[in-house]
């Protein structure tokens, strides 16, 4: 059994290349493992959403190629209208788990949560190993899904029931897709689970002397929050996962109702129930909202904070307001589901903390705002990201007044709203955390510095391409276009497929600006000017060790910490900044102890 | 670079609201008695929510032009009032707009969830399956005939799986493809789902409800203007989602019952 006494996960130095860059111990290995993976899912994600979004501006436009990834679902390299679904599902499965989920948590924790605690590694160092590569076998089964058997499922990212739970009778990829669908997130769940028990212990038990709770840098207590809810949201869609595919190879009928016809035969099914898979999912489901953008608002706060020259306005204030967003996260998921036939008096339950929890977003948003007023606010591509960030939250955050609101939702459920709500504030917003932590970190994890001219370009591009992608979203949405349809036949949505032809060509824009961004992160990483080890003159631990940190990140002598994360500014101090690892004694009364 | 980018960010958010002010793509019309509420409310949410979308992203240009500009030897500054301000102000302005939002929202909602039909509302089976909707009148006797599964045949045209021979309710029933209803008559609509999750949207009538299998729901409503609208699917249920609808016809009582006579005429 490991010592939890022990200051730090002891393991030696890998000498093998196997042990070194594949079957890793290290946290940082590992942390850029899930990048690799986070950013191979993400091309492939986006790649789905060209095809879809071609397909819906110009329905008959040959893809060319496109037939190698199915002969049947796109003949003369044009999509059916059961592949195009097919791609949306794993579009949104491969965004939602294996980009949004696995980048800005899973990599950058892994890398930095142990550095910026003050650990060696995170003590359970195998179950890290393992959690990436479960994660890594996972993302494979999905992918699989692809060439074997009808496709991937088309029962979308929510993949309900029953659709989901009757077999390949159910439509193309509802047999042996949806199997290995749920297989894949049973899987990715396993990976997560042993994530968050290890970002959770490195938290509370590996903290190097001095590093009170309170002296913990906002990213660390967004890994730590995030990882708690991991534990419970995961640990509950693993047995929903299990129960579907039991309900397909196992003849049981978790999720599928009694008399159900198809063809004019009765289901062999009989005694389950439909909402049941709805309500495990959004216990999962809302949670997942928040896991995909708390560890963006620390790194956004983080990166900031270095590039205002000051801290938050409240270090305590924006902590509290994270761990509200997590709790209230639970108490949500109902607003999923105010008109799928639940109890309507169960849909203004679940109205009231959908709506309190725009407080939390408020203040968490104040404090950005609040703080960068007096702030010495420094422009790279880092902060421009972190303020993309702000505004695209915000922009996605007030749609969700209305969607809390029952009576409202019953004109904007499964409307295209929906879609530009959640892309923007967990979409975009997170992926935009994910590009503030890169140019942020970049010469951290590898000792090189990221192009800035391209940054800015990747930014630009993906800040203006971004709005026009998903601010039309919501007017179609209000319009009455209903989402997960892949073409526009119904008289009133006629209309607006001009719109979609504008969101089509700004999607195909933005998607380039990520090309940038993509050849940027190579060139740098073996071209790219070599940097110090403290290029943005920052207070926190991950600052004070070599870049790239050592095996044991800190060498010799483990770190001691003297001041809270954010001594910026500090009156009568020797320099514009006081590192945590700073013996010097400062005078600030608002320092956490 | 951060001018141009506070002015990006306000030009993005006046052009973000133009379409909404304009009207560019509205709500389709209302033609429900309910619909009134659910405007009203949205109209609403639109204002706070509005105000809420410029004030703050206009707040964060301002910041950004204002402090990115190099102020050598001036020292950083904190906002006035600090963190406590800025908190209550979120509980106090968020705390009431919300609760206002929610506690005026219920209205709407009850209208149509937690009010029963009215007795003499006139009752309407709407059975959902891959991929089109059918529809159900109890005829004369007012009762609807019980619904045997394994008797259901697309082939043979008995979507419902009735046994005219040996139920009594059932011969009467006037099952047609599309759904007509009299105008200011309040209906009640009996939802259910053949096979897996569908929904029922019509945007103008301001309901839609998801079909629930194995378990028949119901929503109620009056439609206040005679015209032909559509009924689309919401819920993704198969590979012909898209294209599972049906037409909506609000007649004048005397064209309805005409309807139901000609539709009992040709079962």
């Amino acid at each position: 059994m490991h010592d939890m006494s022990a200051p730090a996960a002891h393991h030696g130095a890998p000498t093998s290349f196997i042990r070194k860059h594949v079957f890793s111990l290290d946290h940082k290995v590992i942390g850029k493992q899930y990048y690799a993976l986070a950013l191979l899912a993400a091309l492939i994600g986006m790649a789905l959403s060209w095809i879809m979004r071609i397909h819906l501006g110009w329905g008959n436009f040959a893809i060319p190629g496109l037939h190698l990834l199915s002969s049947t679902g796109a003949p003369g390299n044009v999509l059916t209208p059961e592949y195009y679904l097919q791609l949306m599902t794993m579009h949104g499965t491969i965004m939602v788990f294996f980009v949004l989920t696995t980048a800005p948590f899973a990599a950058f924790g892994n890398f930095f949560l142990p550095i910026q605690t003050g650990a060696e590694d995170m003590p359970f160092p195998h179950f890290n190993m393992m959690s990436f590569w479960v994660t890594f076998v996972g993302f494979w089964v999905l992918i699989a899904s692809f060439f074997v058997g009808d496709g991937p499922t088309l029962g979308g990212w929510t993949q309900y029931a029953p659709l989901s739970a009757i077999g390949s009778v159910g439509g193309p990829g509802q047999g042996l897709g949806v199997v290995l669908w749920a297989t894949s997130i049973a899987i990715f769940c396993i990976g997560q689970l042993l994530g968050s028990l290890n970002f959770i212990t490195t938290t509370l038990d590996m903290r190097c002397k001095g590093m009170s709770l309170m002296r913990l840098p906002l990213t660390a207590w967004a890994w730590f929050i995030t990882s708690v809810m991991g534990l419970t949201a995961f640990a509950v869609l693993m047995p929903a996962c299990i129960l579907l595919i039991l309900d397909h190879v196992a003849g049981t009928s978790f999720f599928v109702a009694s008399n159900l016809v198809i063809n004019d035969q009765v289901l062999p099914h009989s005694g389950g129930s439909t909402l049941l898979w709805q309500h495990l999912f959004w216990f999962f489901g809302h949670p997942e909202v928040y896991i995909a953008i708390v560890p963006g608002m620390g790194i956004v706060s983080h990166v900031l904070i270095t590039n205002m020259r000051k801290p938050m306005l409240s270090h305590r204030v924006l902590i509290y307001s994270m761990a509200a967003l997590a709790v209230l996260s639970y108490m949500v998921y109902g607003h999923h589901m105010f008109v799928s036939g639940m109890n309507p008096v169960s849909s203004l339950a679940f109205s009231f903390p959908t709506l309190v929890i725009t407080i939390p977003s408020t203040i968490v948003v104040l404090m950005w705002l609040g703080s960068l007023y007096g702030s010495k606010l420094q422009i790279n591509s880092a902060s421009l990201f972190s303020l993309g960030f702000i505004s695209m939250f915000i922009s996605g955050g007030v749609s969700g007044f209305f969607l809390a609101q029952p009576s409202i939702d019953i004109m904007l459920h499964a409307t295209y709203f929906v879609v530009g709500h959640f892309h923007l504030v967990m979409g975009v917003a997170a992926m935009f955390g994910i590009f503030a932590g890169t140019y942020f970190w970049f010469p951290k994890m590898t000792g090189r510095m990221m192009s800035e001219p391209l940054g800015k370009a990747h930014f630009w591009l993906s800040f203006v391409g971004a709005y026009c992608i998903f601010m039309p979203f919501h007017y179609l949405g209000i319009a009455g276009n209903v989402r997960r349809y892949q073409a526009f036949t119904d008289d009133y949505l006629i209309p607006l497929i001009p719109v979609h032809k504008f969101i089509t060509i700004a999607a195909l824009i933005t998607g380039f600006a990520q090309l940038i961004f993509v050849y940027n992160l190579i060139y740098s990483r073996f071209k790219g000017p070599v940097e110090t080890d403290n290029p943005w003159q920052g207070t926190s631990l991950e600052w004070s060790t070599a870049t790239p940190p050592p095996h044991n990140n800190f060498g010799a002598t483990m770190p001691v910490v003297y001041h809270d994360p954010y001594q910026y500014s500090v009156e009568g101090a020797s320099s514009d900044f006081v590192m945590q690892t700073s013996p010097e004694k400062i005078n600030n009364p608002n320092e956490e102890k | 670079m951060a001018k141009i980018f506070a002015v990006t960010i306000i030009l993005i958010a006046i052009a973000s609201a133009v379409p909404i002010v304009m009207h560019m793509w509205p709500m389709p019309q209302d033609i429900s008695t309910h619909g009134a509420l659910i405007d009203e409310q949205y109209a609403d949410t639109m204002l706070e929510a509005g105000i809420s979308f410029l004030a703050s992203q206009f707040l964060l240009a301002f910041f950004i032009w204002k402090f990115s500009a190099p102020r050598p030897g001036e020292r950083v500054k904190n906002f006035p009032g600090g963190a406590t301000g800025l908190v209550a102000a979120a509980f106090l302005l968020v705390g009431t707009e919300v609760l206002a939002l929610g506690v005026f929202g219920t209205k709407a909602w009850a209208s149509v969830y937690l009010t029963p039909p009215a007795a003499n509302a006139v009752p309407v089976q709407v059975q959902a399956g891959q991929f089109a909707f059918y529809f159900r009148y109890p005829g004369p006797d007012g009762t609807f005939g019980p619904i045997h599964p394994e008797q259901i045949s697309e082939a043979n045209a008995n979507f419902f799986g009735l046994d005219t021979t040996h139920d009594q309710d059932s011969k009467d029933d006037i099952v047609a493809a599309e759904m007509a209803i009299p105008v200011n008559r309040e209906i009640h609509l009996l939802m259910h789902s053949k096979d897996v999750g569908h929904s029922f949207f019509v945007p103008e009538l301001r309901i839609q409800q998801d079909f629930v299998p194995g378990l028949d729901v119901s929503v109620h409503f009056t439609a206040t203007k005679v015209g032909r609208y559509e009924i689309v699917c919401t819920q993704l249920c198969g590979l012909g989602h898209y294209n599972m609808k049906a037409y909506l016809e609000v007649k004048s009582q005397e064209d309805y019952d005409a309807w139901i006579k000609q539709q009992s005429a040709l079962q």
